[in-house]
């Protein structure tokens, strides 16, 4: 049934592979290729030549002497070379092999018994009764082979077998003696038809002598065109130029064998044909060098046009290149809605969606149409390219015939027309490694050059402004804009497969801003915070607050509860709640921190809004709020990022290496503790000398010590870390980054105020180097701690020499892992899409593949989606009892 | 004689063998046509383990299978034996 909806009459059943024996090469030639030239001097192709026009033409004017066609009409001709001596075909060296094993050197038969042939021919019917697969049907041959092999008598006619070697790629050798090509072939001839099937051969299809070639196939003019340069200068395809090579030798091959040359001279040029044959199917093959251009470069022959990336399966059949799209940097734009991508111009006057004409309307696809291709004036107004007319002819528009094909233009033409705001698009950044990599914008046209779009979209393209460059493409039918709207637009996306929770929301400074917005609730005048919310859409303030003089302001919960939903109830834990303030016992709101949000009726009661609210991955606000839809979701965001740019612009946010400024007697407190430590090492390592360390269970003596002394540096770093953060208040730009998750972490600002700590290699000490030393700079042996890369000093107060360089060592690591992971990653990314890409869930939530085959009864086990569910689970009770309830359960729900 | 019981494993999922008359009843459940079935081999080691409790137990017939699922906790599954 399926199939009419989609058109689909016809289903492939099986695909068959045979070889081509020299009689087709021969009839399916259109010409017996002799000369190993290609043009004469007027540029003329030469008759029997390599660009013989019986083999197609690729020069306009000139018609094929085969179908007469023209320059694309021809489809192009095979001809063919006939060889003076046959060759080996490289890709069937391991079959010619295989055959030769196991058939007789003298009558050609299977070295099998006729019982044994018997059975084994049985067992490949039934194999083939049974719908066995080619793979299953070559491992049974393969066994046969072997079996056949191992035979040092011929059970036929009895004749003792010698051993063959091949001498790789192409020279097969008979206790040492050179088998020629002519002897393989004559022996692969002998092969009766009937041990063919045994031998994995359907003799219907194939005979094996015909892996040893006597005819060369060549490929038509279109495979391998000339190029013409502007000079006038010709240039021919690397195909071409092997062929030469081939005709060439051949030649003289021919040549020296019909006059009776000496046996060595036509050995030699045997063996060079045998080598320009070999290079001319695969250059990249083991044990010959490849052929080279006249510039050095290898040449690209049949196989390498096929392998790899750049080959023709995956660079020009599962990719291609495709038009409607464009290409730029990108670049930051709050102001657009995280649905929309701010696109330059330039290219959206290069970029067109086809309108089909109607009468209602045709007025203005004609207005759109007179406006040419390129519209004057300072706003933006959208032309056309092209219309196409009912017949499917294409009409460039230029600004002569812009207002006559105006004129002309009728119900049932396309008009081409630019792309104008509202348009869907898709956009991408490579590599696109999860869905929401390409995901459906809505178009902004702006001026300048680089595609502009919010920043809580970055995290998802995995984007930052770097000098990053993504894809953008406009799509051309209706349904696919249907799709892309419903579908891909980024609302949709806002919660991420992955982990169920958001992956689109605040980063960096929006979390900074939403931080000092709500943080110990700080008040605002009423200026203040009618600039703050002129970035909004709001024209209406709520009641201000008076103090003692009588001057009116705002709290700043205030003004971020303005963009939460009215309805919203929630209680929730901030990124800066420390258990250590409250001993773990949560006063809620009393919090001292301020760091317990209380959101009631869509007012923030208490609490800071930070990474764990708003932040992408994180935020539970926002997680809450995309569940109830993505339009809310969409404008949530979009409100919240626009208050966080007016927030942090108007108060105005810096910071420094000042901000790691400690007094004195901090340094002088870190510097104590870490000499303690490293003394603590030296005592541990006394200890260990004196041969008084105890082992830790299940290890050596040296682990123990190295383990400690890891423990006791960590220690330190830590320590010395306390000390610095004890003077690194929330009154700090760095602090307050850290602590409400904007960026960066403790740990980092401890590294700069207090000490770097412990460098490693493989999660141990540093201890590779020299002799028994790390470095000529201390004692061999020495197992102190700053002989195997402990880093006392901080990066504001800078590192010693010997410090730079173990700090080195471990960047190294850090530098070489992500390489390493990235490429790794990648390949295995490959694997895992080709193994799963046509799985499906079909209605009722299995998981099968193409052919209907269950891959999983029920999706996931559970049939959940992790995107529609509750951390994993079907329904949140909590969820739906506070929306029910309210404040009532959550109160109670402290309890 | 088989010395180790694999059932017994704590990695080896629980399996049962599916009566012939239930089969059809199964099927319709599930919604799939028997080939399009996850497959177990007939030189399986379970099968080897199962057959001793069952007998004979024929190509084609349904093994029921029950795992512990990280997302579901138990999930039941069925394979249709094959010959190998």
């Amino acid at each position: 049934m399926s199939h009419h909806i989609f058109g689909l009459t016809k289903r492939i059943n099986s695909i068959k592979f045979a070889l081509l024996s020299p009689d087709e090469i021969r009839r399916m030639s259109a010409v017996k290729v002799i000369t190993a030239d290609t043009y004469d001097d007027d540029g003329f192709p030469i008759d029997k030549g390599l660009m013989d026009l019986h083999m197609g033409v690729i020069e306009p004017g000139l018609r094929c002497k085969t179908c007469g066609g023209k320059v694309d009409e021809c489809p192009g001709h095979f001809g063919h070379i006939e060889l003076a001596m046959p060759v080996i075909h490289v890709g069937f060296v391991k079959n010619i092999k295989n055959y030769l094993d196991a058939t007789c050197r003298e009558c050609g038969r299977i070295k099998l018994k006729d019982d044994e042939i018997e059975i084994y021919k049985q067992k490949i019917e039934e194999a083939k009764k049974m719908g066995a697969s080619p793979l299953e049907l070559m491992l049974i041959t393969k066994k046969i082979i072997e079996d056949a092999a191992s035979r040092p008598i011929c059970p036929h006619c009895g004749a003792e077998q010698k051993k063959i070697t091949l001498d790789k790629p192409t020279t097969f050798r008979e206790e040492g003696r050179k088998l020629t090509p002519k002897e393989i072939r004559e022996r692969l001839e002998r092969i009766p038809d009937e041990d063919l099937p045994l031998l994995g051969i359907n003799p219907e299809t194939a005979r094996p002598e015909w892996m040893v070639l006597t005819v060369l196939p060549v490929p038509p003019v279109n495979v391998r065109p000339t190029i013409t340069l502007e000079t006038g200068e010709r240039s021919e395809d690397d195909l071409t130029h092997k062929l030469v090579d081939i005709i060439r030798i051949n030649q003289r091959l021919r040549e020296n064998r019909d006059s009776g040359a000496p046996q060595l001279i036509i050995e030699d040029l045997w063996e060079l044909l045998q080598y320009h044959v070999t290079t001319y199917f695969d250059n990249q093959t083991s044990g010959i060098p490849p052929a080279r251009h006249r510039s050095g470069r290898p040449l690209k022959t049949l196989v390498q046009r096929l392998k790899g990336k750049e080959g023709r399966f995956r660079s020009n059949l599962s990719g291609k290149r495709v038009n409607f799209s464009a290409r730029t940097v990108i670049s930051p734009e709050p102001f657009l809605s995280i649905n929309e991508v701010g696109v330059p111009e330039a290219a959206a006057r290069e970029l067109t969606v086809p309108i089909t004409v109607t009468e209602y309307n045709i007025e203005k696809m004609r207005e759109i149409v007179r406006r040419g291709s390129n519209p004057k004036g300072d706003k933006y107004v959208p032309g056309a390219n092209y219309v196409i007319r009912p017949d499917g002819r294409r009409i460039k528009i230029t600004d002569r015939n812009a207002e006559d094909v105006a004129k002309k233009l009728d119900i049932g033409w396309v008009v081409e027309r630019h792309l104008i705001d509202g348009d869907v698009v898709l956009f991408n950044r490579q590599p696109s490694l999860h869905r929401m990599s390409m995901m459906g914008h809505l178009v902004r046209v702006m001026p300048n050059r680089t595609f502009r779009f919010n920043l809580a979209v970055c995290p998802p393209y995995n984007a930052d402004f770097d000098g990053d460059e993504m894809n953008l493409h406009v799509l051309q039918s209706e349904e696919a804009r249907a799709e892309a709207k419903i579908l891909m637009l980024v609302q949709e996306h806002i919660l991420s497969p992955r982990f169920g929770g958001p992956i689109i929301g605040g980063i960096h400074d929006h979390i900074t801003a939403m931080f000092l917005l709500t943080h110990k609730n700080p008040k605002f005048t009423k200026e203040q915070a009618i600039h703050m919310l002129s970035y909004l859409d709001y024209d209406e303030l709520p009641e201000p607050h008076k103090d003692e003089n009588g001057n009116e302001f705002y709290y700043g919960k205030e003004l971020f509860s303005l963009i939460l939903p009215k309805d919203l109830n929630m209680e929730f834990k901030s990124k800066i709640c420390d258990p250590s303030v409250c001993n773990n016992k949560c006063v809620h709101e009393a919090c001292p921190i301020d760091a317990y949000v209380v959101i009631r009726n869509g007012k923030l009661v208490a609490g800071t809004i930070d990474e764990n609210a708003i932040g992408s991955m994180k935020g539970k606000l926002l997680d809450r709020i995309a569940k109830r839809g993505s339009d809310e979701a969409r404008k949530f965001i979009d409100n919240m990022t626009r208050l966080a740019v007016g927030v942090i612009s108007y108060r105005g946010f810096t910071s420094g290496i000042d901000d790691e400024d400690i007094p004195e007697e901090a340094i002088i407190q870190i510097h104590e503790i870490i000499k303690e430590s490293i003394k603590k090492t030296d005592e541990l390592i006394e200890l260990y000398k004196q041969g008084l360390l105890q082992p830790a269970p299940g290890r050596s003596v040296e682990e123990t010590l190295e383990m400690e002394i890891m423990r006791v540096l960590a220690h330190a770093r830590d320590e010395a870390g306390k000390i610095a953060s004890k003077h690194l208040g929330l009154e700090n730009s760095s602090v307050i980054m850290a602590r409400s998750g904007a960026r960066a972490s403790m740990l980092n600002l401890s590294q700069m105020a207090g000490s770097i700590g412990q460098q490693s290699v493989r999660g141990q000490r540093l201890h590779r180097g020299y002799q028994d030393r790390t470095l000529p700079h201390f004692k061999r042996g020495d197992l102190g701690a700053l002989a195997r890369g402990f880093v006392e000093s901080s990066y504001k107060k800078g590192l010693s020499p010997t410090e730079y360089f173990f700090h080195s060592m471990g960047g190294r690591e850090g530098l070489v892992d992500t390489a390493v992971r990235t490429s790794r990653s990648g390949y295995m990314q490959r694997r895992l899409i080709n193994a799963l890409e046509d799985l499906k869930v079909i209605e009722d939530r299995k998981v099968v593949d193409t052919a209907g085959n269950v891959v999983q009864f029920l999706y996931g086990e559970d049939g959940v989606d992790p995107t529609r569910s509750s951390g994993g689970e079907n329904v949140d009770m909590d969820e739906i009892l506070t929306d029910v309830l309210g404040e009532k359960y959550l109160l109670r729900r402290r309890k | 004689m088989v010395r180790f019981d694999v059932l017994e494993h704590e990695l080896v999922p629980e399996h049962y063998l599916v009566p012939k008359e239930e089969e059809e009843k199964i099927l319709k459940e599930l919604g799939v046509k028997k080939e399009n079935l996850p497959r177990i081999k007939k030189s399986d080691a379970v099968l080897r383990v199962l057959e001793r409790k069952y007998g004979h137990i024929p190509v084609g017939s349904l093994i029921k299978i029950v795992r512990k699922s990280p997302t579901a906790g138990r999930i039941t599954v069925y394979r249709v034996v094959v010959r190998d």
